[in-house]
């Protein structure tokens, strides 16, 4: 392997991008080296995406140069980027989820013999590579459609790892992992490293980022804002650059008077996932949900809202001693019930339309006239009014859901459960793929929001997160409530202890990792 | 021309009388004007003096009315207002999204008009419009179900059904006009109801329970006729001989259940969730909205919608046949995918799926009076469906790029 330009790996000078709109990038430099993890932040909108894609050949830069290995880069695709060394591994989901595990770890290339895909190879190969990311009790063979998401985007890292390269590009790979799985995937990026490969990490967790990138480059409004070794700046500055301005580094948490109970969820089962699950609730109140991936919070969030009929157990409302019969989502909500699902994308939102139809969609009938004409008028006020309460950035409440980043998107969807008046809000993955300054924002809006009386429960995978913001945490472990611990309890171990006790065995994975 | 019909008459003129027409008319409202002006004030204060104490003496009389009918009259004029504000907005939103639309019509028309002789003719459009009402009531049907992203196959079999059992009631029963109408009706309300329910009930893709229903209802169709072409004459022939202002009484009530049904589309909560339903389902329903009922409402409009061409069509024939709209479903597909509703949901358009039926029915016409012969003219509308797509396509990029 010679590198002429002195271990430089890429260097891509003055690139500049220009969508219909929007500058995404304007004269970026960058530089990568051989054996360095190179972090990409910034805020969504940034320019971290789009400079991911034009590396690897998904995007053509309207201006600039690139040299890969010290000789001219500018590939004409994907293909063409891979042939060179260079892979991606992408933020969204790129997955074909009727395949198998192991059809789409190998689709560009599955292994053949006399022209038949030799599935015994394929899967034995792709058993390798699971375990390698940690996912060795996923069968090869087992259609993609039928893992959580997190496991998903192990799959997709795996599928990016699975092929020799010089530069990996891995765009917010820990958005939906756990803390386990993270550990294996650094511990995979070390080895890349030791290989003399190049990686750009793309994350929005600043603790990550400090742990495994050699170098960062922050990136605002399409701008390189600065470029230092990842030693030689602390988180506050990073924010600082990210933003361009002052930043909180916790939120307030100011005491909050947490009224009656508002919701009371006792012995619910569904299926494996979710076993006797039994708490309270009290309006103002925030309630985190920790525990590890497939530990049955979502299964036991949908099972409370309806969204799938739970096999035992009930749910009482604002004290109430007759169990509330929810039997879909629809009867959730008209208990005052929201759920905020994890996925946005494919389940809280309608992507093509403009924002005015995503707000009103959960209330629409009470814009409208007898007969149900719907009243445009009032209907795009509230909608705009929405939108400046939870100041979602949009040039107008016509712009449809999909143009908007994941921060303003998240907003969009609470102003939805806002707008519809419910009491109890639970949140599913709330900052998922969210840029630091919109989870901020997020975080103050569910502390004003249990200001003002809501309910409110976080599911979340990011530990600090929940540290952060919550009044008390409840740890699921295999589908059991596994303990409940009160602020003055707080406890990163004691927490990833009682999220651990559910499995007899997991303890070792967990301390290897 | 045995009645005065100025709408055809106006539209026969040829561009030059009409234009002349046209600056007459400005020429005496600008005189006309210019008068008045010139009237010396008292004079025209004397002429203007009855009109405002007629206004005063209705202000007076208005006042003096109890109050409590005096906001139940005002609240129901500005819901009349509302009303007719949201449906002016919904026809311009309608007129400009269709836009791209007229402009090809045009272009057909211009192109036959130029080739042929008589293209442009009185005879022509009543010939149009006497035939596409059936076509166009389908379409919109159709453009419901598919923006719910389903589809209805079994339109075509819906009429004849419903047209067979207005012809079985109404010659082998003697059953009044009005009552078969009603049975039509229903039939087409039962079949939607039965596509509906059973695509629901067991989250069965409703290509394939319409596609069962095609077979039903056409089997059934030829059950109740005994395979037989029923002559019914004049008792049902009123209805597509009537005319209104020299437009077929027919063609009056597709346009105005285009009308209905664009603004349903586009101003109603019931619209707006077909539309939500098309685009995101799961999203729907976790937004506490149960969309059971809004489909099960659109296959039953669609099945019902069917039945309405069924009337207008054996009216029109003053028959019932057996055979009848054989291949209607994909017809309607047709237009309604080249008014640019999208097959998989979310996007579509009751007014430009009626400028679809239109574009494939002048150029059907303009073909026939080219002198092609029927598999040219099939080839050269299926050439013309594609190509419009093709279009479709890039105006789609086009629009989006340019946001």
């Amino acid at each position: 392997m010679n590198s002429p330009a002195g271990g430089i790996l890429l260097e891509a000078s003055a690139l500049s991008k220009l969508y219909p709109g929007v500058t995404a990038l304007s004269e970026v430099n960058f530089d990568l080296r051989r054996s360095e993890v190179h972090a990409l932040v910034g805020e969504n909108g940034a320019g971290k995406s789009t400079l991911a894609k034009i590396v690897a050949g998904l995007e053509k830069p309207d201006s600039g140069t690139m040299r890969l290995q010290g000789r001219p880069y500018s590939p004409a695709g994907k293909k063409e980027a891979e042939r060179s060394g260079v892979r991606i591994v992408m933020q969204e989901l790129k997955l074909i989820s009727n395949l198998t595990v192991a059809e789409n770890v190998f689709l560009e290339d599955m292994p053949r013999r006399m022209g038949w895909i030799d599935y015994r190879r394929m899967n034995a190969s792709a058993a390798r590579l699971m375990a390698e990311v940690g996912l060795e009790n996923v069968a090869p063979d087992r259609p993609v459609r039928e893992l959580g998401v997190g496991q998903q985007q192990m799959v997709e890292i795996a599928a990016g790892l699975s092929r020799q390269c010089d530069l990996l590009i891995l765009d917010e790979p820990t958005a939906a992992l756990t803390d386990a799985e993270r550990e294996l995937l650094f511990a995979h990026l070390a080895r890349l490293k030791s290989a003399g490969a190049g990686v750009v990490y793309i994350s929005h967790r600043m603790e990550e980022i400090k742990r495994v990138a050699d170098r960062i480059t922050v990136l605002r409004d399409g701008k390189v804002v600065a470029t230092c070794p990842a030693a030689d700046a602390s988180i506050g500055q990073i924010v600082r650059w990210m933003v361009g301005r002052e930043l909180k580094d916790a939120v307030g948490t100011s005491p909050r008077r947490v009224g009656e109970v508002a919701l009371c969820v006792f012995g619910l089962s569904r299926g494996e996932a979710v076993k006797d699950v039994s708490f309270e609730l009290r309006s103002g109140e925030i309630l985190g949900f920790a525990g590890l991936m497939g530990s049955g919070r979502t299964e036991t969030m949908r099972a409370i809202f309806g969204a799938d009929r739970p096999d035992a157990g009930q749910v009482y409302l604002r004290g109430s001693t007759r169990p509330a019969k929810i039997g879909s989502p629809s009867d959730a909500v008209r208990c005052g019930i929201a759920l905020l699902t994890e996925d946005r994308k494919e389940q809280g939102l309608l992507l093509p339309l403009p924002v005015r139809c995503n707000v009103t969609l959960a209330r629409l009938r009470e814009l409208a006239r007898p007969g149900g004409w719907i009243r445009s008028s009032q209907e795009k006020a509230v909608a705009e009014r929405m939108a400046r309460m939870l100041s979602i950035r949009c040039r107008s409440t016509e712009q449809t859901a999909a143009e908007l980043s994941g921060g303003n998107q998240q907003k969009l969807v609470i102003a939805k459960w806002l707008y519809r008046d419910c009491d109890v809000l639970i949140f599913d993955e709330p900052t998922r793929g969210i840029d630091v300054g919109a989870k901020f924002e997020i975080y103050r809006l569910l502390a004003d929001l249990a200001g003002r009386g809501k309910a409110i429960i976080v599911v979340s995978s990011d530990m600090q997160e929940l540290l952060a913001v919550c009044d008390r945490i409840a740890v699921m472990s295999a589908g059991r409530l596994a303990a409940v611990f009160d602020r003055e309890d707080f406890d990163q171990d004691r927490i990833m202890a009682a999220a651990l006790s559910g499995y007899a065995g997991a303890q070792g994975k967990a301390a290897g990792a | 021309m045995s009645d005065f019909r100025p709408i055809a008459w106006l539209a026969g003129m040829p561009a030059a009388v009409k234009g002349g027409f046209m600056r007459l008319l400005a020429l005496v409202g600008a005189m006309m004007a210019r008068f008045w002006r010139a009237l010396p004030a008292p004079l025209r204060g004397s002429i203007l003096t009855p009109p405002t104490a007629i206004g005063r003496a209705a202000a007076r009389c208005w006042r003096r009315m109890p109050s409590p009918v005096r906001t139940r009259v005002e609240r129901l004029a500005a819901l009349a207002g509302s009303f007719a504000a949201g449906c002016w907005g919904g026809v311009r939103a309608a007129v400009r999204e269709s836009l791209g639309m007229l402009l090809i019509l045009a272009g057909l028309i211009a192109v036959f008009g130029l080739t042929t002789d008589y293209f442009i003719s009185v005879s022509t459009f009543r010939m149009i419009s006497r035939q596409i009402p059936d076509a166009i009531i389908i379409a919109v049907g159709m453009t419901y179900v598919l923006i719910i992203a389903g589809i209805d196959l079994s339109v075509g079999s819906v009429l004849a059904f419903s047209s067979a059992m207005l012809g079985v009631s109404m010659v082998r029963y003697h059953w009044p006009a009005w009552a078969a109408i009603l049975l039509c009706l229903d039939i087409g309300l039962a079949c939607g109801l039965f596509n509906g329910f059973v695509s629901i009930r067991w989250r069965l893709p409703s290509f394939i329970v319409t596609l069962g229903m095609l077979e039903i209802a056409r089997g059934a169709t030829y059950l109740v006729t005994d395979s037989r072409t029923q002559y019914i004459g004049s008792a049902i022939e009123g209805i597509a001989e009537a005319s209104v202002l020299g437009v077929p009484l027919p063609f009056v009530i597709a346009i105005a259940i285009v009308v209905a049904g664009q603004l349903v589309l586009t101003r109603t909560v019931f619209g707006r969730y077909m539309i939500a339903i098309g685009t995101n389902e799961e999203a729907v329903r976790l937004s506490g909205i149960d969309p059971r009922p809004i489909k099960l409402a659109v296959f039953v409009l669609c099945g019902m919608l069917a039945s309405v061409a069924a009337v207008i069509q054996t009216s029109r024939q003053a028959t019932s046949d057996p055979g009848a709209g054989t291949g209607y479903e994909l017809q309607a597909i047709a237009a309604v995918v080249n008014g640019g509703t999208s097959l998989m949901g979310g996007r579509g358009s009751v007014a430009r799926s009626f400028f679809g039926v239109l574009i494939i029915a002048v150029l059907e016409r303009g073909l026939v009076q080219l002198g092609a012969s029927t598999p040219a003219k099939r080839v050269i509308t299926g050439l013309v469906i594609v190509i419009a797509v093709i279009l479709d396509c890039y105006r789609q990029r086009l629009r989006s790029s340019r946001r």
